[in-house]
């Protein structure tokens, strides 16, 4: 099986949105909820760099290490998805999260969490593929489709790459060796415990 | 090798990069490493812009999450099994060696009031609040190893949904019976040098004799600011853990976290001995809680100071020529 990743160009990310507006529109996600965002560093200064940044599906999940309920889980593509029917709400994968990826609607007690929801890599939930109960909850399943994350196909300058590991760090190699610059695969020693080698 | 010499040019510069996030200048590293990130990451936390209205997602990185996990999977876990397991060990080994420790002169039949009715009922609110709140947290950190694989995931998420809900709500009557606590017993638990005398011996338990104390012995006193104090801290950093992000941001929210439940392991631990002595532990103290009302025999061996002050202002009050129970 393939091991699914996100990497994200970072010289290529020209902070267009278009990722956390198609991921917004394809699950239909809530106010106040941001599956995935767009974090500029050292805005307006040389050397600005753009990330668009969402669960990263880390090998050996902090959130699912936390969880109190266990409600984690991760799929044979080593996509890592939570079943909402068990979440709390506690807020702990959020404590634990590197890249600060878990989103909660504010409908608890005192403006409190509810049940938490994040980026699902388009791969929905543990309901049936592609039910009403699962777009409900987790939004479309294009895995179950055969297709790849929205965010990254709907990526103007394909600075945001999703696929098998291998085969999207095989591209990042070769257009930094082509252009003779890169600013690294944006948190996958975090998150997959491997870099990408030059 | 270029990418080699560029790593340890960049490491050998990482030191001026360590106050603020600094500009990424460097365009000609041809590595696909995470050299950037790296670099950045010397200031711990990496911030930018964003243009969503959740400022706090502008944090893109925040390694400290790995700490955190750490110490809630594996500190938190080891402090809270030691302390109560160990609690529970020790008051069995002590049941166990010294047995109940009963009135020594027997019961005389006789009692008076220790506590009135206002001081119960705020105990036991605050008591039966506390063990809620005590089983609702404990159920956060060992409910998935030792509840979970017994009821399974669908009836262990509901009761731990209940237990947030109870977690949560049941902290206003544990705070304010605390405020009443104070209120009503700080003046009597006020630490005084006969205190010393009280650890010396023992308080009696360990020791031979009864040491003398007044309405509360250092043992009690200690159980009081332990509460106190420890409910103050549980509780200031617990309502921030409610509210989240309302005062702080995610490292202020993890140790919040950290500080609530080390201390509030800390706090199980101590009250479970104050729930053994307080009753099968020691003849005579449970109905101090209950009816208020305690045998005279009892409150001479345990706090004989405060029977004589008690005596004292019974004998200001009563009516001349009246007879008084313990007078006789």
């Amino acid at each position: 099986m393939a091991r699914m990743k996100f990497l994200c160009d970072a010289d290529r990310c020209i902070e267009c949105n278009a990722c956390v507006t198609a991921c917004k529109n394809e699950h239909e996600v809530p106010w106040g909820i941001n599956r995935r965002r767009v974090v500029t560093l050292n805005d307006g200064k040389p050397g600005e760099r753009s990330i668009s940044m969402a669960c990263m599906h880390c090998t050996d999940a902090p959130c699912a290490a936390v969880c109190p309920v266990n409600c984690f889980y991760t799929t044979a593509d080593a996509i890592v998805l939570h079943d909402k029917d068990l979440c709390i709400g506690c807020g702990y994968c959020f404590y634990a999260c590197p890249f600060g990826a878990p989103q909660y609607p504010r409908v608890g007690n005192f403006g409190g969490r509810g049940k938490m929801d994040k980026c699902t890599y388009c791969a929905g939930g543990p309901q049936a593929d592609n039910s009403a109960a699962e777009y409900i909850q987790y939004g479309a399943n294009r895995i179950a489709e055969g297709k790849l994350p929205l965010c990254a196909e709907m990526c103007s300058t394909k600075a945001l790459l999703a696929g098998d590991g291998d085969i999207i760090a095989s591209i990042y190699r070769e257009r930094v060796s082509k252009r003779g610059y890169g600013s690294g695969a944006w948190g996958w020693r975090t998150a997959y415990k491997e870099g990408v080698q030059a | 090798m270029r990418a080699l010499l560029l790593t340890l040019a960049l490491l050998c510069a990482a030191p001026a990069f360590a106050q603020a996030p600094a500009p990424f200048t460097t365009r000609d590293q041809t590595s696909a490493e995470e050299l950037e990130l790296q670099r950045a990451l010397q200031g711990g936390t990496i911030s930018g812009r964003v243009s969503i209205p959740d400022t706090k997602s502008g944090n893109l990185v925040q390694p400290e999450g790995e700490n955190w996990r750490q110490f809630h999977n594996r500190t938190l876990y080891t402090v809270g099994a030691v302390a109560v397991c160990g609690v529970l060990g020790l008051l069995w080994l002590f049941y166990t060696m010294k047995g109940r420790i009963r009135i020594a002169g027997g019961p005389s039949g006789r009692t008076m009031q220790r506590f009135n009715l206002l001081e119960r009922t705020n105990h036991w609110m605050v008591a039966s609040s506390f063990i809620v709140l005590m089983l609702s947290g404990l159920n956060l950190t060992f409910g998935r190893y030792i509840i979970l694989p017994t009821l399974g995931p669908e009836a262990f998420t509901t009761l731990s949904m209940w237990g947030k809900v109870a977690h949560n709500f049941l902290s206003f009557p544990f705070v304010l019976g605390l405020v009443v606590m104070f209120l009503l017993w700080a003046k009597d638990n006020l630490p005084h040098p006969r205190d010393l005398e009280w650890l010396k011996m023992g308080g009696g338990f360990i020791g031979r004799g009864h040491p003398e104390a007044g309405r509360f012995n250092a043992g009690q006193k200690g159980v009081f600011w332990i509460t106190m104090l420890g409910g103050a801290a549980v509780a200031v950093t617990g309502y921030i853990l409610v509210f989240p992000f309302f005062v702080t941001d995610i490292a202020g929210q993890q140790l919040a976290h950290m500080i609530h439940g080390v201390l509030a392991m800390l706090m199980i631990a101590a009250i479970l001995a104050h729930i053994y002595i307080g009753s099968v532990g020691m003849e005579g103290a449970v109905d101090a809680m209950t009816t208020g009302q305690v045998d005279y025999n009892w409150a001479r061996e345990h706090h004989s100071l405060w029977v004589d002050q008690e005596l004292a202002k019974a004998r200001t009050t009563i009516d001349p020529g009246a007879k008084t129970a313990g007078a006789d």
